[in-house]
């Protein structure tokens, strides 16, 4: 438990790191609400922080996914009110050299995008979980959620 | 690490981004290792006619120690590659080629030197190919590039202007430098025998000089307009389509006698059935592949065959093909990017200003 909290208040170059170790981070308290944040993966490195209080999840790319991309300069986003499908291609991140498309890790609608990075790209590199997420979608059916990878999975991915 | 033309090779260098990367090189200097490229000699008393067969280039009135960007073209006037040839003398001729087309250009200019050397045309003398293997090539490039090299050698480089190259002193041994690169800025590409590659390498990567990777060359070349074989030039495409009608020597135009020259000729003529243009895009950066229309309408007027947001300027900015009619510059129109279609501009390359010295 306390791991847990220290974790939270680390700052986001550390929590990145923290969230390839493997017994951290899948679940979490936040404060007095019983509330269960689910941490799952994509193949397509994206990751989405679900808050089962909200039932919006937020997405983000993976450490891997920026660091693998270099410099992000440029990034494209859905609108808000869109609805989306699993698989969807909702935007684009992309480097000098290449975009990646996003996909839509979950169905549902688009409540949030994260404004900030038209004019700071480079958060998905300094900060992909925390200032660099992408957008929130209220989740449509959150069992969906469970069958995106656990982050043991997403690493056996990462290293095959 | 890359997998580039059968050479494992570095986006970036170290933990340096290709965006800061980039930068350095416009505003300082870097060195990009450039050895995967195919450097070689063609040696003999009919080399210049030779190599004014294989190219449209008029390379009989060029001045010894000059360099000259050319193409190899094909029976009908496409791009086999293209080709930077300098001149030691009319019977000496040091060429660069793309590692990419390797195979492809020595099979071609072994085919045609046995054309040649067969031939009349090599009556007052055979021509010989040496291609130099595992010879090292360094670009330095940067407004830095000249002050850090005057710093090694002995050599007045003031008086090496772009285009020009020279046997330079440095480290005891004469390298063959010649004045111009692929970035747009001042520089230096510097041909090292294979026993001194390395050492020189070193000595040239010294701060402020940073490696640069594939990642910032491409950059860098895209933003000074210039082509990359494989995505900007193919087979399909003439020097005229491709907008370097400006390597077809003044008097070639007129009386050819280069191969590919029927094709290239008429083209001249009668006008190309594309060109190449460049583009600055709103809203994506748009990638080689995405299709350019007319505006608010549906009718196909070219393709992207490279784009990137541009570092410097802070725009995409991107090169392609629109048929003849659409490329003035100013002219607007669409491209489709991820099925959007977004705003372009048709734009005169280079997009950033190139800084060559002229002396």
């Amino acid at each position: 438990m306390f791991s847990a909290f220290r974790q939270v208040s680390r700052p986001a170059a550390f929590a990145v790191r923290a969230a390839h170790r493997p017994s951290v981070g899948a679940f979490r308290v936040a404060s007095f609400a019983r509330t269960l944040v689910t941490v799952r993966y994509t193949e397509d490195h994206e990751a989405v922080k679900f808050d089962d209080s909200t039932g919006t999840g937020t997405v983000y790319i993976t450490d891997y996914a920026q660091s693998s991309l270099g410099d992000v300069v440029f990034v494209e986003l859905p609108t808000e009110g869109t609805e989306v499908s699993k698989g969807d291609q909702i935007g684009a991140v992309e480097s000098v050299k290449a975009a990646s498309d996003i996909y839509a890790p979950i169905s549902g609608t688009v409540a949030e995008v994260n404004a900030g990075l038209a004019d700071q790209p480079g958060l998905l590199n300094k900060s992909p979980e925390d200032k660099g997420w992408l957008c929130k979608i209220k989740v449509k059916d959150a069992s969906e959620i469970e069958s995106l990878l656990t982050e043991d999975a997403y690493k056996k991915h990462c290293e095959s | 690490m890359v997998p580039f033309a059968g050479f494992s090779m570095p986006l970036s260098y170290g933990d340096v981004g290709a965006v800061a990367s980039h930068h350095h090189v416009r505003t300082s200097a870097g060195l990009f290792d450039v050895g995967h490229m195919v450097q070689s000699n063609f040696r003999g008393a009919t080399a210049t006619a030779f190599l004014e067969w294989l190219t449209p280039s008029s390379l009989s009135v060029l001045a010894p120690f000059s360099s000259t960007l050319s193409v190899l073209l094909n029976e009908r006037g496409g791009i086999i590659d293209d080709t930077v040839i300098t001149k030691h003398a009319d019977d000496a001729f040091y060429v660069v080629t793309n590692a990419g087309r390797r195979e492809r250009d020595l099979a071609w200019f072994r085919a045609k030197l046995a054309e040649w050397n067969a031939s009349e045309h090599a009556a007052a003398g055979k021509v010989a190919l040496e291609v130099l293997e595992d010879w090292g090539l360094l670009a330095l490039q940067g407004p830095e590039a000249a002050q850090y090299l005057q710093n090694l050698t002995t050599f007045d480089l003031t008086t090496l202007t772009f285009g020009r190259s020279a046997f330079v002193p440095v480290k005891g041994t004469k390298l063959h430098v010649a004045r111009g690169g692929y970035t747009g800025e001042d520089g230096f590409e510097i041909s090292i025998p294979p026993a001194q590659t390395e050492e020189i390498a070193a000595l040239l990567s010294k701060s402020p000089v940073q490696l640069t990777g594939l990642g910032a060359r491409d950059s860098l070349r895209l933003e000074a307009g210039m082509c990359l074989y494989g995505q900007d030039l193919d087979e399909d495409t003439t020097p005229v389509e491709a907008g370097l009608t400006w390597v077809i020597g003044k008097d070639r135009r007129e009386t050819g006698g280069f191969i590919g020259a029927e094709g290239v000729l008429k083209h001249l003529k009668d006008g190309p059935p594309r060109r190449r243009v460049g583009m600055i895009v709103e809203g994506a950066p748009a990638r080689q592949g995405a299709k350019i229309f007319a505006p608010s309408s549906s009718d196909l007027v070219g393709v992207v065959t490279s784009g990137i947001p541009s570092p410097t300027l802070g725009k995409n900015i991107a090169m392609g093909y629109v048929e003849s009619g659409w490329h003035k510059k100013g002219t607007e129109v669409e491209v489709e990017v991820r099925n959007k279609l977004r705003k372009a501009v048709l734009t005169p390359m280079p997009f950033a200003p190139t800084r060559y010295y002229r002396g």
